[in-house]
């Protein structure tokens, strides 16, 4: 039987009819209908199951209010698990089904959403009446307006009403909508988000409002929240029956979309407004059994009104139960006030229309911390006139009801005891949770007195909605349990997001390739070219080893390895943190921040340094190069550019701002390449044939600026590996040209590119730590064996004092050694005392290699009192059992440096 | 299609230049040297003959030069600096400088840059220092276009990032 009358409905347009498919039947429905709507029409009660009770339930509202009924949508271009059926725009070719339960996730196509930031002097949330004055009064001198509003359409309640609206000058709702919205368009500065829901509301205006393909994210000076009143329910038996509707939203399927919710209704309030709701139905022709109303009499209109449509009134009486299984066949009611023994009426109808009175839909006011009151006169949770951070201001409905007298006598109704045979587990508090009195009973007679003890307790408003129509009628339940009123009942706090929201909608553009950023040198395409297979470094690709034809990864560093110990190696070595630092107290700054000298370092000399935090901890190492009396050029790590940076600025900036310092990053400014092997300096001498390089004229360790392959270069003799060699740094963007004019040069040499893990393995034999592989924030240079880096003779610097801590010098901690395996082990393996049955642990290898130039693998490791333990033997965890050791000095190869000068 | 085209418009030279806003003489001979006063307002820009000084802090400028090199302005800057406290230091490669242009340039920014774009929060001549997504960039507005100072590692992130707003802005 269709429920769809054949004249009314503002919203659809029943020259446009579309089919789609609920619950895999193929039904139909005007263009501008909801799903809601259209099924309301098609005279389908039940849309869905509840998720722990199995029960039928049809819709409880006709749009976010929902708590009863969710569906899944596939098609349309909508594809959300789970969703109130009143707001899913009716589309051709839609495909939904009803909850079972819970939603279903589905496998969805990629599909593009977006994220947009804007600012305005005025945010207002909701388009209704309060919300569309404000808007216009706001946007009246210029200032920008957002104007967010869930619905297509402005206009709120009013969209409900017929005829001419008290409060606006005599007009009628819809002619002074029209004339409203275009006012606010015709302004440029204002902008209006339809089907814009706002999610979150935080600190200081700032708001994230969803539409279904962008995410806002709005920045206001003032928050206008026109975000109306939500109707709240009854609890009695059996009010989760499909065809128990809250008043208002009934009014709402008759007005917007012609849809009546039954041919019979009762219409069951404490309240005068449903009153016109029950007048409208009677207009409409539908038939109105009777309206139930627990106070002694309602307001002189509203009586009239009553009168008018010769609509019954059943004084101070209550809906106790209805009857049916799945939909509304009779309303027993009772005299309000619970006597027992009360005398009963039933009577017949196929909907029941419910107004508990009216609540704030304030919601996003508590996103801030602000905290709602129960009112006494209003009979409502209430928001404070402005939030704790003075920036939001609820107006109309959502600051409370106007004029409380206006609207007649008022009282609170929140549950009717069931009748004999019915039961307090039928009587639905949160329709979502399946929680009822029941449950709400168990809880006070467990012994909880706070709403949010109750809320764990029961997952009361713990659903998708967040207890939007359940809350308030919980906590005037809990009051009148406890015997204590509403006001003590402090309501449980809504957040982010106020309605669900699709994670691909919060991912916007974040996603695939733009998820996050990947850093490359300006040498990348040159190591692309020559099979380079990469590493991630921070955010950067590094050349892990260059693959040719026929090897894996091993047998590529191990050829890159030879390659530098018996040629010449050339590695892109531009990530490596670089940092100007500048002024004449540099070389005073540099003694406080490294733990070794840098003051007496000469114009034109490198030197090695760490940086320690003030617990003694290595945080980072790097050689730094004195350019001129007060400029020094230091290098980080590539992971810790950034951070060393920042480490700069925060004791400059906070506790030494009398230093005369300036630091800048000089990452980027410059490409580099290092040159090792017993090679390089005749490759380097063909790039640079006018600068001498022997070892006199350019000992290790020092730096000048020249030119190198025809450009402005930077030169040093550095070395990781142990052998000679040199690094070359030129403009960022020649730094392709470098690199193509060494390999050209090399190629007599044997030249080959070498990778990050070529260059472990170097460094690795020759001993070097690097930081965050040898060290994790609990290792000190000394544990490392880099004493020497460590001045014995300076005052003070970052980490000294706790150097002289007795945990930090003592003999017991772990040190850095090497150890000889038989065969590899992996990084992370446990370290233990040889034979026996102690087990325990005493250290850990963090780096573990195959060496071609050793002919053997070997690793490195943190073990305690290790530098006694040398020459002698541990176990080493290997698979489900050990491996023998032999533990070593840390320097394998060329102990004496006799290779570094060439 | 948004309406607006993405471009790369790199000067010549980009000088890092850091002075004590306080020493107001050192800060007036720098100025006369280029032929304008230095920016001393937060997000503040001045211009001079071939070239534009940017505010990036309240000791920290930027100055960008169409025609001269790097090596060039940063003579002509420690000259003017001489012996008073300051630091000079070629940025020239240490950013990439992109244009975006068009009717809808704001709002492709838009969808990764938090600041307010606007012309009256953001008019002509105004620059900032911000997030565009994960990057972090340099914002000017030069007359109808918006110029995008970021470091060349990340310029193929933000290239992609801004031209696939302009491609597939969401419906």
């Amino acid at each position: 039987m269709s429920f769809r009358l054949d004249h009314g409905g503002s919203f659809i347009d029943r020259s446009r009819p579309i089919s789609f498919t609920f619950d895999g039947v193929r039904r139909s429905g005007f263009h501008g209908d909801t799903l809601a709507s259209a099924l309301l029409g098609e005279g389908v009660g039940t849309f869905a199951t509840s998720l722990y009770r199995g029960r039928p339930r049809g819709p409880i509202a006709a749009g976010r209010e929902e708590a009863a009924a969710f569906v899944g949508v596939a098609g349309a271009g909508i594809d959300a698990p789970t969703m109130a059926p009143g707001l899913v725009p009716l589309a051709e070719d839609l495909v939904a089904e009803g909850h079972g339960g819970r939603g279903r996730l589905r496998a969805v196509a990629e599909s593009r959403r977006d994220h947009a930031h804007r600012h305005c002097d005025v945010l207002v949330i909701g388009g209704g009446a309060a919300g569309l004055a404000a808007a216009e009064a706001a946007s009246s001198d210029g200032a920008r307006v957002i104007l967010v509003e869930a619905q297509e359409q402005l206009g709120g309640w009013l969209l409900d009403q017929v005829g001419p609206v008290v409060g606006l000058d005599g007009a009628t709702a819809e002619a002074w909508t029209r004339e409203i919205e275009a006012r606010l368009a015709a302004r440029p500065e204002v902008m209006i988000l339809k089907r814009a829901t706002a999610l979150g509301l935080y600190d200081q205006g700032f708001a994230v409002v969803a539409q279904s393909r962008r995410l806002w994210h709005l920045r206001a000076r003032r928050v206008l929240l026109a975000t109306g009143a939500t109707e709240r329910p009854i609890a009695f038996a059996g009010n989760d029956r499909p065809g128990v509707m809250l008043a208002g939203s009934a009014l709402r399927f008759l007005r917007r979309w012609g849809v009546a919710v039954g041919r019979r209704v009762v219409v069951f309030t404490a309240d005068d407004g449903a009153y016109a709701v029950a007048a409208a139905m009677a207009e409409a022709g539908i038939e109105v059994a009777a309206i139930v109303d627990p106070r002694p009499g309602p307001g002189q209109g509203a009586a009239a009104l009553a009168a008018r449509h010769g609509i019954e009134v059943l004084h101070k009486r209550a809906v106790a139960a209805v009857d049916g299984e799945t939909g509304v066949e009779a309303v027993r009611i009772v005299p309000s006030g619970g006597a027992a023994g009360r005398e009963e009426l039933r009577l017949e109808a196929d909907a029941l229309l419910v107004s508990g009175g009216w609540n704030p839909a304030a919601d996003l006011i508590t996103h801030t911390g602000s905290l709602l009151r129960w009112d006494e006169e209003a009979l409502a949770y209430l928001p404070p006139a402005r939030s704790d951070d003075r920036v939001t201001t609820p107006v109309g409905a959502c600051a409370g009801p106007d004029d409380p007298a206006a609207v007649g006598p008022r009282a609170a109704i929140w549950s009717v005891p069931p009748p004999a045979g019915r039961d307090e587990d039928e009587c639905f508090v949160d329709l979502q949770r399946d929680v009822t009195l029941a449950d709400l009973r168990r809880a006070v007679e467990a012994g909880l007195r706070s709403p949010e003890h109750v809320k764990r307790y029961t997952t009361l408003g713990t659903g998708g909605d967040q207890g939007r129509t359940a809350n308030a009628l919980a906590l005037g339940i809990l009051a009148e349990m406890l015997d204590t009123s509403p006001e003590e009942m402090r309501p449980t706090s809504a957040r982010p997001p106020a309605v669900p929201a699709p994670f691909e909608l919060l991912a916007g553009r974040n996603r695939g390739s733009l998820h996050d950023p990947i850093r490359t040198t300006p040498i990348h395409d040159r190591h692309l070219a020559a099979g380079a297979v990469f590493e991630d470094v921070g955010q950067w690709k590094r050349p892990l080893c260059y693959q040719r034809p026929g090897e894996d990864i091993e047998a590529a560093t191990r050829r890159e390895c030879v390659a530098v110990r018996t040629a010449v190696g050339l590695m892109d070595v531009s990530t490596l943190g670089k940092i100007d630092v500048h002024g004449p107290d540099a070389a005073e700054f540099l003694d406080r921040m490294y733990t070794g000298v840098f003051s007496s370092l000469a114009v034109g000399a490198c030197k090695y340094g760490i940086l320690c935090h003030a617990d003694g901890m290595v945080f980072d190492d790097g050689v730094l190069a004195r350019l001129a009396a007060d400029r020094y050029l230091v290098s980080t790590t590539t992971s810790n550019a950034a951070a060393v940076l920042e480490w700069f600025e925060e004791w400059l900036q906070t506790e030494w701002p009398h230093l005369r310092v300036h630091c800048t990053s000089v990452t980027e400014q410059w490409a580099g390449v290092a040159l090792a092997g017993p090679r390089s300096r005749a490759v380097l001498a063909r790039l640079a044939p006018d600068v001498a390089l022997d070892d006199e004229a350019f000992p290790f360790m020092t730096v000048r600026d020249t030119v190198v392959a025809g450009l402005p270069a930077r030169l040093s003799r550095v070395s990781f590996s142990g052998e000679l060699a040199f690094e070359i740094h030129v403009a960022g963007t020649d730094g392709t040209r470098l690199w193509d004019e060494a390999m050209a040069a090399g190629a007599s040499q044997d030249i080959a590119p070498y990778g990050t893990e070529a260059m472990h393995v170097l460094r690795a034999e020759k001993g070097f730590f690097i930081v965050g592989q040898e060290t994790d924030g609990s290792v000190t240079p000394q544990d490392l064996g880099y004493g020497w880096a460590v001045s014995k003779d300076k005052s003070d610097f970052i980490g000294a004092r706790s150097h002289r801590r007795e945990a930090i010098v003592s003999p017991d901690r772990r040190q850095l050694v090497a150890l000889l395996p038989e065969t590899r082990v992996v990084e992370g393996a446990q370290v233990a005392l040889p034979g026996g049955a102690d087990e325990r642990s005493i250290g850990h290898v963090t780096s573990s290699y195959e060496s071609a130039t050793l002919g053997r693998p070997f690793a490195l490791a943190m073990v305690r009192r290790g530098r006694e333990r040398i020459g002698g033997t541990l176990r080493v965890t290997h698979g489900d059992g050990w491996v023998d050791a032999v533990v070593a000095e840390p320097v394998l190869y060329d102990p004496d440096g006799a290779r570094r000068d060439g | 299609m948004a309406e607006a085209k993405l471009e790369r418009a790199q000067p010549r030279a980009q000088v890092g230049l850091r002075l004590d806003p306080r020493d107001a003489e050192l800060l007036d001979r720098v100025g006369d040297r280029l032929g304008t006063a230095l920016p001393v307002a937060p997000g503040a820009v001045t211009r001079f003959a071939g070239g534009r000084v940017l505010w990036l802090g309240p000791d920290e400028l930027l100055v960008r030069h169409e025609n001269s090199g790097g090596s060039d302005l940063v003579a002509t800057l420690e000259g003017a600096v001489g012996e008073g406290f300051g630091t000079v230091v070629d940025l020239s490669a240490n950013r990439v400088v992109l244009a975006v242009e068009g009717t809808d340039a704001a709002a492709v920014l838009a969808t990764a840059i938090g600041v307010d774009l606007h012309p009256r929060g953001f008019p002509d001549g105004h620059v900032v220092q911000t997030l565009l997504a994960r990057a972090q960039v340099i914002l000017e507005r030069d007359g109808d276009r918006f110029l995008v100072y970021v470091r060349p590692s990340f310029a193929s992130y933000v290239e992609a990032w801004l031209q696939d707003a302009i491609d597939a802005p969401a419906g």
